[in-house]
């Protein structure tokens, strides 16, 4: 089917507003974070002169740096445990026969579609309770427990697709089942594990809500969370650059993550919801 | 871990089809023993942080309990429901969480269908599509928001600039219009993501079939591309509707819920950590609980969406 120049132009220009669009924010908090402090209130959209004190500024102060720490800690933590803990169960719901299956999918489901709000006043009181409050586990408990939902749904569905009769192949060919293991059924587990991480990642990354009512200090505060309470390298100067910079470095991650994942985090985001 | 258990069962299978009943109740046996095995950790973690806490916001919802005098909570009984019930705060949060909800997602249906269409059906540069539609997905939803924040500032935003100058984040409507474009463009590629795998199930055939028959493109996108994409609208709804009633970041940072934009996991959440009460606090908590099992039940029931979870198990 050939297209005609006419087609060309309609869909042409309707996929470069669609890329605008979806642009357009990313690069006007670019554009502030590179503003100086004399020109952010010029609201021109792309900065007049370019600096990059806001950046030094903001990895100069602890507030920054210790949140970014805690961040990266945070989210990589309850990603490995949440994806981990997903796989059992996925595995378990993809493969094998047991009652109760039925009522772990519809926790999942519940678990997913929870308020959090629901959930910040009484876990806010027990972690005060237990000690928790303001730590890393603080933030890494809930994590995990709505990182699952999301890994046993994008897993179950990814296991499903795994043509597990290789593995009985693989031990007729003479494998252990060690071998039958690492070098059939992980690399093609694999890609579907990597992929839900991600997703999980991007949520720990994400979550603002926990981050502000579960912890009070540097200690467990996460980049979203410290963003919304900077406030600015001087009391006279507002904290606009600094949040600007800031934002833009917690970006960077996820913009990765597009770029190079496209086509997973496409799969792994309606696999779950459709085929499931 | 849950490997080398598995392997076992694989190598327990034939032997259980030679010898026939008993062998194989056992080996269905152990099959549940694992399959339970292996679901525990999850389910502990889930109940430990779900459940357990749902249950003591109950309790303390049913107290007394002010944080700045933690030695005098008192069993009140249901009338920090009946506080939060008669009091027009809970009301406006409730009327603004739902003008948000329904307004957003009814835009993101229609946005998201167009840019479903636009991915499935676009002759070149559906990688770059794709590519930059999950920018909006997977950035910062409080990052997001600071750009539109800034954007509309006066004498800072070029959204402010563009638009006479003014201050709409200090009026109630023009704010609530900005949440609302604020959500829209996140999550508007999610809903396009969950279309275009609806869009991908429907058969081409059908399509090309319409046409011979003389279709247009609209008939064609109202007779069939819709019918057979229900089932995935309804899915998508159903999530969207839920995420966006528990709306919070975009409006803590746009408007931190003054002027009258406040949502109810905002009223919430001042609720707790303003004005340190507890058992308001926690009845707020119940009561939105309440809110999103009834929107979910009316989507299931009324609507007769898949719950995804029946869906898993087939």
């Amino acid at each position: 089917m050939a297209a005609t120049a006419r087609q060309r132009i309609g869909w042409g220009s309707a996929n470069t507003i669609a890329v605008v669009l979806a642009f357009i924010p990313v690069l006007w908090i670019v554009s502030l974070s590179f503003k100086t402090p004399a020109t952010i209130t010029d609201a021109t959209f792309w900065p007049k002169e370019w600096t990059w004190a806001n950046y030094r500024g903001i990895f100069k102060t602890s507030e920054f740096t210790h949140a970014l720490i805690n961040s990266i800690g945070i989210a990589l933590i309850s990603t490995v445990i949440a994806v981990v803990l997903a796989s059992m169960a996925a595995y378990a719901v993809a493969r094998l026969e047991f009652p109760g299956k039925g009522v772990l999918i519809g926790m999942s489901l519940l678990i997913a579609m929870f308020p959090a709000i629901s959930l910040v006043t009484p876990l806010f009181n027990i972690e005060r309770a237990i000690g928790l409050f303001d730590t890393w586990p603080a933030l890494i408990i809930p994590y995990i427990a709505f990182g699952l939902p999301l890994g046993v749904y994008t897993l179950s569905a990814f296991f499903r697709e795994i043509p597990w009769e290789l593995e009985k192949a693989a031990k007729m060919d003479g494998a252990t089942p060690f071998q039958a293991f690492t070098k059939v059924i992980a690399p093609l587990a694999a890609p579907g594990m990597f992929t839900t991480a991600i997703l999980v990642f991007i949520f720990c990354w994400n979550d603002f809500l926990f981050a502000i009512s579960l912890t009070s200090t540097t200690n467990s505060r996460t980049v979203p969370a410290a963003i919304a309470f900077f406030t600015g390298s001087s009391a006279f100067e507002a904290p606009t650059g600094s949040i600007a910079a800031a934002a833009v470095v917690i970006t960077i991650p996820i913009i990765l993550f597009v770029l190079f994942f496209q086509r997973r985090i496409v799969a792994g985001l309606t696999s779950g919801a459709v085929k499931g | 871990m849950s490997i080398e258990t598995d392997t076992a069962i694989a190598a327990q299978a034939p032997a259980k089809r030679r010898t026939g009943r008993p062998q194989l109740s056992e080996g269905a046996r152990a099959e549940r023993r694992l399959g339970w095995l292996l679901c525990a950790p999850a389910v502990l973690v889930m109940i430990a942080v779900t459940a357990y806490p749902i249950g003591y916001a109950v309790y303390l919802s049913l107290e007394r309990y002010d944080l700045r005098f933690p030695g005098q909570a008192k069993w009140v009984g249901l009338s920090n429901y009946g506080a939060v019930l008669s009091s027009p705060y809970w009301w406006q949060a409730l009327k603004v969480t739902a003008i948000i909800t329904v307004i957003s997602v009814i835009i993101e249906l229609v946005l998201g269908m167009l840019l479903a269409l636009l991915m499935h059906r676009t002759l070149f540069g559906r990688g770059t599509v794709r590519t930059s539609i999950l920018i909006p997905y997977g950035i910062v939803t409080v990052v997001a928001a600071f750009s539109w924040q800034y954007a509309w500032t006066p004498d800072t935003g070029y959204l402010s600039a563009l638009f006479g100058n003014g201050a709409p984040l200090t009026d109630t409507t023009q704010a609530i219009a900005i949440i609302i474009l604020a959500e829209v463009w996140k999550t508007t590629p999610f809903m396009a993501l969950l279309l275009m795998a609806g869009l991908a199930l429907v058969p081409e055939d059908l399509q090309k079939a319409a046409k011979v028959d003389g279709a247009t493109a609209w008939q064609r996108f109202r007779r069939v591309t819709l019918p057979l994409m229900k089932p995935a609208i309804l899915v998508a709804l159903l999530f969207r509707t839920l995420d966006a009633f528990r709306v919070f970041d975009n409006i803590f940072v746009l408007t931190a819920g003054g002027h009258n934009t406040g949502s109810v996991s905002i009223l919430g959440y001042d609720n707790l950590f303003t004005a340190l009460n507890l058992g308001i606090g926690s009845a707020i908590s119940i009561l939105i609980f309440i809110c999103v099992a009834i929107i979910a039940f009316l989507f299931i029931k009324g609507f007769g969406a898949a719950a995804p979870g029946t869906a898993v198990k087939r």
